[in-house]
């Protein structure tokens, strides 16, 4: 049933010739461009871009689109990523011409419906992160990171400390020292215990007036909200550092507590994982931050202000660390995670944390009987089971079983993550499947664990393509399309 | 589903939150809406802002009022390409993962270069990475070169990026609307890094970017190229004028002005520095059945693997802006890109005629252009003059005070494609109006 002619490269399906969109006439008088632009300048062709009829091209993609896996399509049990569902009225809301057709660089007297819905997106996020002072610049929540830890090392320098290093856990996701070492820092890790805590003891010996920051997530990357988190403050507070927190987890704690009242000084959002907006195959995200009204003043510029009823950028903020990126944000992004946010109001964001959490937990409790989850038996928003024992027994690693889960028609969890549980596999199912679909995964994951490790090894079987060669993929690099 | 859990409430589930830290109020936020009343409230916003339907844009400056054909939206809002995730788990993800590769490919060609990644965030982080990456290459990490023509913005991001790394960034005046040679030859050295340029640059001047990269590269230097993806229907490639990494804003390509984002950070180079180069790359491979199939490849240069020595620490991209980009650029084809460039370099010279006819208003620069031009008014009064223009009809320019207090009398227009004859002629005498001055009318 397939059309395999349909998804051939745009470039062997292009045909010299053939194109889609055409222009205008040009409708005033015209002068050969050589006579404006020095030749030397002029390319001789245009680039080889592929020639393709728009029935054609509409064919191609989408056809391509139906060999994705997709949260409008499937179950995707990622953890960390919190693939719920993307309500379609945001996508509508978004792109109403009133917001889409908006230049940056418009006065502001004809951006007051945007700039009102931006200062309320502000107060609404510190609201939610228990931190005031908000900037909605960063482009994801990475980028996040990197501001704050810029923040940071600007209110450092301010104050006249010379503060050189980051801690972070070694459960922390990749991004945390990534992002802490383009903000100049060096990263020391800190130690979990078997539990997945932060291991005071290590970080007792770690802490010293070189530490800026302490990033953490919490819960963390094994689902546990960290009790020790108020300590862990006090000590890094009193040692003049400063509690970065990670916000990637916020969907198991909205509205029942705030970073901002359990020690953090700064902390990110994800309102692609979070606040629903859809991920767009990897992107676009945005990054927003909160964090004290002391770190306000350091924030990017402009932010959003109101006076008396008439909304502006406000430029003016000589601690400012500057821009991180061109424009004002991510705005299409922001504007979905304002309308989650009014969607919901305070219950609904309350609803979306207790019922993420109770499907993560009912999800642990099925899947404790067919893998362990070294954690033990309770969870906030997701958990971590651990293929280990299975390799050992059978030979079938979390690659398989993630292999193979394909088959069954769910997307794997995040396999191999955190680094702190061998043969990990970190499942969050989030608020908004139904216990059906968390009993057909379970039932799933079952039938897989009682299959021959054959079946496995060569899973998944029912794609449209099987497992690739990623080493030969790294080995010898083709990153783009050639005639051979 | 308490039961099976074993215990007797949702409460009983947060148990591990210390009691000081719960939460003993609601959020003070709005309350819930039904879809109906918050359709209704987006609609109220959105009628308090003014947009490109309803007022003339001949705003630009990176940001761009260009033509989006249909078939844009309309493939990009499947729902198996927008709420699909990264494509870690390839087997599931190739179309994702087909139309990286063709974005990649398509980057390519458009730039001349040989490899291309899956996106940055927007043109000014990509002109950041660029230079970082130059920066890894080189091994020179305490100077690098500017342009003045380069984005006001990028500048800022760059100096944000750089303020912790103690590197030098040296500016190059553009004073005559384009880089002074003289003065980029005598700043660059054997410490320089690289040399940032843009092509055509912020005022819409075209650059010597030949001449500069010979000067980069005799320094052993290396030449970062920002272009404006729709000029290349017209102008010679990065790659032909000697760039070895070329950045752009994509969102020229297929995606709507939206306020400054999400954008698209295009960013390509040459093969040597594949390795260095940020961000996720598709790469082509064969399956077990020896099919062939694309994969997320080279990961060992990002975050989620190599952490603290990742060349980036860029993890969610702007994919769908990419996806965006692929279908405009196929849409147009070779043919439908030219013809664009073409609109946009007659119709910016017609307009910079029309409002340059009259003693009110000059071109502050005589350079040649494409798409944009900078007006300077001869008697000032720049703020006024556009907000009595806006009231007129037509979102005339951007004032360029902001980031260049010598250009204070000046404007920044940009003219596209969809830019009409009457549309020009009105904003041309809309000008002249709002100045108070009546000039003869020019015919042509």
């Amino acid at each position: 049933m397939r059309n395999t002619q349909a998804v051939h490269s745009l470039f062997e399906l292009s045909k010299s010739g053939r194109r889609a969109a055409r222009l205008p006439v040009c409708d005033v008088p015209q002068q050969p461009s050589a006579e404006t632009v020095p030749a030397d300048w002029l390319a001789d062709a245009p680039p080889p871009l592929p020639e393709i009829a728009e029935p054609d091209l509409v064919r191609h993609f989408t056809n391509l689109s139906t060999l994705n896996m997709s949260v409008d399509t499937h179950f995707y049990p990622l953890g960390s990523c919190t693939m719920k569902y993307n309500p379609k009225r945001n996508e509508r809301l978004s792109a109403l011409p009133g917001f889409a057709d908006l230049h940056p660089y418009q006065p502001e007297d004809t951006l007051q419906g945007l700039l009102q819905l931006l200062f309320e997106l502000q107060q609404m996020l510190g609201e939610i992160a228990g931190l005031p002072a908000v900037s909605l610049q960063p482009a994801a929540g990475a980028h996040g990171e990197l501001t704050a830890l810029m923040v940071a090392a600007a209110y450092f320098r301010d104050v006249g400390q010379r503060r050189t290093k980051v801690l972070a856990p070694d459960s922390a996701h990749g991004t945390n020292p990534a992002s802490a070492r383009m903000a100049g820092f060096e990263t020391v890790t800190v130690r979990s215990t078997a539990g997945g805590a932060v291991d005071l003891d290590d970080l007792r010996g770690k802490l010293d007036e070189r530490i800026a920051v302490f990033m953490i997530t919490n819960p963390n990357t094994l689902g546990l909200f960290d009790g020790q988190v108020g300590q862990i403050a006090d000590w890094v507070h009193a040692r003049g550092g400063l509690i970065y927190l990670d916000g990637a987890n916020m969907n198991a704690i909205l509205g029942v507590t705030r970073p901002g009242d359990f020690g953090a000084d700064m902390m990110h959002f994800n309102p692609h994982k979070t606040f629903s907006g859809p991920h767009g195959g990897g992107g676009p995200g945005a990054g927003p931050i909160c964090v004290t009204e002391k770190l306000g003043a350091y924030l990017p510029a402009p932010v959003v202000a109101c006076d008396g009823g008439r909304y502006r950028l406000d430029a003016e903020r000589p601690k400012s660390i500057g821009r991180v990126r061109s424009f004002f944000g991510n705005v299409g992004v922001l504007i979905r995670a304002y309308c989650y946010l009014r969607t919901h109001g305070p219950e609904g964001l309350r609803a979306v944390a207790e019922n993420a959490v109770l499907n993560a937990n009912y999800l642990l409790s099925r899947v404790q009987h067919i893998l362990p989850v070294p954690q033990g038996d309770r969870c906030m928003h997701e958990f971590v089971a651990s293929a280990a024992a299975l390799k050992k027994a059978k030979g079938v690693t979390a690659m398989d079983l993630a292999k193979r889960l394909l088959d069954e028609g769910f997307h794997a969890p995040t396999v191999y993550f955190p680094l702190t549980v061998p043969e990990a596999m970190m499942i969050e199912p989030t608020e908004t499947e139904s216990k059906e679909t968390l009993d057909a995964f379970a039932a799933a994951l079952w039938r897989l664990t009682e299959e021959e490790p054959e079946a496995l090894h060569d899973a998944p079987h029912t794609t449209p393509v099987s497992r690739p060669d990623e080493v030969q993929a790294a080995r010898k690099p083709v990153l783009r399309w050639n005639a051979d | 589903m308490l039961q099976a859990i074993g215990v007797g409430s949702i409460d009983a589930l947060f148990a591990a939150i210390p009691a000081q830290f719960r939460l003993s109020r609601p959020l003070a936020l709005p309350p819930a809406l039904t879809e109906l009343e918050l359709t209704r409230h987006m609609a109220t916003l959105a009628e308090r802002n003014v947009h490109a339907d309803q007022r003339v844009c001949f705003l630009g400056g990176g940001s761009y009022d260009h033509f989006v054909p249909a078939v844009v939206d309309a493939l990009a809002s499947r729902g198996e390409f927008y709420t699909s995730y990264t494509p870690y788990q390839p087997e599931v993800s190739q179309g994702t993962l087909q139309a990286m590769f063709e974005y990649q490919t398509l980057i390519c060609r458009l730039t001349g270069m040989d490899v291309s990644n899956a996106s940055l965030y927007d043109g000014g982080t990509a002109a950041v990475e660029a230079v970082l990456m130059a920066m890894s290459v080189t091994r020179r990490e305490s100077k690098v070169v500017v342009a003045g023509g380069v984005h006001p913005e990028y500048r800022q991001v760059l100096r944000t990026y750089l303020a912790g790394l103690e590197t030098e960034c040296v500016p190059v005046g553009a004073g005559q609307g384009s880089t002074d040679l003289e003065t980029l030859a005598a700043a660059v050295d054997d410490r320089t890094a690289c040399v940032l340029i843009q092509h055509p640059n912020f005022f819409g001047c075209l650059e010597d970017v030949a001449a500069a990269a010979r000067i980069a590269h005799d320094a052993g230097a290396l030449l970062v190229q920002a272009f404006d993806p729709i000029s290349l229907g017209l102008l010679k490639r990065p790659a032909e004028l000697g760039a070895d990494i070329a950045v752009a804003e994509g969102q020229a390509l297929g995606t709507p002005m939206l306020f400054g984002g999400p954008y698209l950070g295009i960013m390509a180079c040459r093969e040597q520095f594949l390795r260095r180069l940020p961000g996720r790359i598709a790469g082509q491979t064969t399956d077990r059945r020896g099919q062939p199939c694309w994969v997320l490849t080279l990961q060992t240069r990002e975050q989620h693997i190599r952490r603290d020595k990742a060349t980036s620490n860029i993890c969610t991209n702007q994919g769908l802006i990419a996806l965006r980009a692929a279908i405009y650029l196929s849409a147009l084809g070779p043919q439908g890109l030219r013809e664009t460039a073409e609109l946009c370099l007659q119709k910016a010279r017609y307009a910079a005629a029309q409002i340059t006819a009259g003693e009110r208003f000059e071109l502050a620069f005589d350079r040649p252009t494409f798409k944009e031009f900078v007006v300077r008014s001869r008697a000032g009064g720049v703020e006024r003059l556009l907000a009595q223009a806006s009231a007129a009809g037509s979102l005339a320019g951007v004032p360029l005070g902001r980031w260049y207090p010598e250009l204070s009398d000046c404007f920044l227009v940009a003219v596209t494609e969809k830019r009409t004859r009457e549309e020009i002629d009105a904003l041309a005498q809309c000008l002249r109006e709002a100045t108070g001055v009546v000039s003869p009318h020019p015919n042509g």
